[in-house]
């Protein structure tokens, strides 16, 4: 009867916050098509979020795609094709990894940073202040986060694939000897522009879910600064939880569009 | 008098299992300057959190300019916040921006882009809180006073028709709680501001104030000027003009 209650108290929690979730992705989505946008708040956040998370999304992709190469190497060569980790790896990068790793990456770094500084301004009435200077907050907060994100995210995820698949040529071609002729061609041939176009509409979906979870959070925070931590420590966690779940259901219903194996 | 520019009535506000206002029922004028006092925790704050729509009452209406406001959406509140500013307890600055933004943000926000006129009236609003010079320091580096006096002159860069304070001398020394309550008095008699000053203070009161409200169990308990005050032999109000918390001391 206890656990029925719980599992109970638990689905209502979830339905609430996908509610909320769903609220302030509508309000943010109609003040952006109302043209209630800031364009020097936004050109600030995509400088925040784009240029500022360059470092942590390339050292990802790029090593990544390098220890993939050498797995991948490693099982392929004692059945002599050795020449299908480039494809491989050039593959997982575009479909899975370059943007799931970019998701995760840019929610540890971003979506954190974006919780604390919305959850403080909250706690401390900074918020309020803005209400009371008749300055709505979903205009003034979300809509610029979230417009950088729609930009920044698809960028990020390509330079993650970009430098994962440099690092894997270089790894692939250079330290483990594979035909680097070979290599190009077979990536060449088993790469699509689908693949290029299911790393982006991820990256772009990722990147919302990030946005709006951060920024919700961020304006749910009470209790001070215990309060603000804790907000801060949600969004990671369901950030990343949502893009990981959020990423097979992506997959399933992308295949349907851009089908793999197909060529 | 005429017909009040803000009208509350029967106001009900609960926060968990606490009543904080149990109908409480006041009104504002045009042109003056009420002072609501009363005891800490005793829901003053959040009175006037319901006034510019921060808060919406469990029951009761707030009618400003002839139109009820608790039922107005986020949006439709923007209005009305146009004419209502608020002074926060502690400022509330935005700590992302210097001084000069702070108090340049409501000019910016509507719409004035010119930047010898918001540079012109920046400077005239800081001079009026004796905050000139301050103008390029963030927020973190100012000291409590400072940022109250701050947030005021953000409050009256574009002066609205009424401002909220919500305890604007506490803190302060008595040399700048004095030119609080000058500013104050010179936004009402110049520019016609109708202030409602939520206060502690009773020197200030007796400075700034027309009418004097005291708030006690969440409904207004004393309303009347503040001569009406100083000789009134209610022990709830005598209590706390004398600063009696009526514990025995052992």
């Amino acid at each position: 009867m206890q656990l029925l209650s719980i599992v109970q108290g638990l689905f209502s929690s979830l339905l609430t916050v996908l509610g909320e979730l769903a609220i302030l992705a509508g309000e943010t989505v109609a003040s952006i098509f109302c043209g209630r946008v800031r364009v020097w708040l936004t050109l600030r956040q995509i400088a925040e979020i784009g240029f500022g998370s360059q470092l942590v999304v390339v050292v990802t992709g790029a090593f990544t795609g390098a220890v993939f190469t050498a797995q991948a190497y490693f099982q392929f060569a004692s059945l002599n094709m050795e020449t299908a980790v480039g494809p491989v790896v050039t593959l997982a990068m575009f479909r899975e990894l370059g943007p799931a790793l970019t998701g995760l990456m840019v929610a540890g770094r971003v979506g954190a940073a974006m919780t604390a500084e919305i959850g403080t301004m909250k706690v401390t009435q900074q918020i309020d202040a803005l209400r009371a200077l008749a300055v709505n907050p979903v205009d003034y907060l979300v809509v610029p986060r979230a417009l950088a994100m729609f930009i920044s995210m698809p960028l990020l995820v390509v330079e993650c694939v970009g430098l994962g698949v440099l690092a894997s040529f270089y790894v692939g071609v250079h330290v483990l000897n594979i035909n680097g002729v070979y290599f190009f061609a077979n990536v060449q041939k088993f790469t699509e522009g689908s693949d290029i176009m299911m790393s982006l509409i991820k990256g772009f979906v990722f990147g919302g879910l990030i946005v709006f979870i951060s920024c919700r959070e961020g304006l749910c925070a009470k209790d001070g600064a215990v309060g603000v931590g804790r907000a801060t420590t949600a969004t990671v966690v369901t950030s990343s939880l949502a893009i990981l779940i959020a990423n097979f259901f992506l997959t399933m219903a992308l295949n349907i569009l851009f089908p793999a194996g197909q060529r | 008098m005429n017909a009040p520019l803000i009208h509350v009535q029967d106001l009900v506000q609960r926060i968990g299992s606490q009543d904080i206002l149990r109908g409480l029922t006041l009104d504002l004028f045009s042109g003056e300057t009420l002072v609501l006092l009363g005891k800490s925790g005793g829901g003053k704050s959040v009175f006037l959190r319901h006034l510019i729509g921060l808060m919406r009452p469990v029951s009761g209406s707030i009618v400003f300019e002839n139109r009820e406001i608790t039922t107005l959406k986020e949006r439709e509140l923007e209005p009305v916040r146009r004419k209502i500013g608020m002074l926060f307890q502690d400022g509330a600055l935005f700590d992302s921006m210097n001084v000069f933004d702070n108090v340049a943000f409501p000019l910016r926000e509507r719409g004035e882009r010119r930047p010898t006129v918001i540079r012109e009236k920046v400077a005239q609003s800081l001079e009026m809180v004796n905050m000139a010079g301050h103008d390029r320091k963030m927020p973190v580096n100012l000291s409590g006073g400072m940022r109250k006096r701050v947030a005021l002159a953000r409050a009256i860069i574009s002066p609205p028709a009424v401002i909220l304070y919500d305890e604007p001398t506490a803190g302060l020394d008595p040399i700048v709680s004095d030119s609080i309550n000058r500013l104050i008095r010179r936004l009402q008699n110049q520019l016609h501001v109708t202030s409602l000053v939520v206060t502690h203070d009773l020197v200030s009161c007796h400075h700034i104030a027309d009418r004097v409200a005291l708030l006690d169990e969440g409904r207004i308990h004393f309303l009347g000027t503040p001569a009406e005050l100083r000789g009134t032999q209610d022990p709830v109000v005598r209590d706390f003009v004398d600063g009696r918390s009526g514990e025995t001391v052992y």
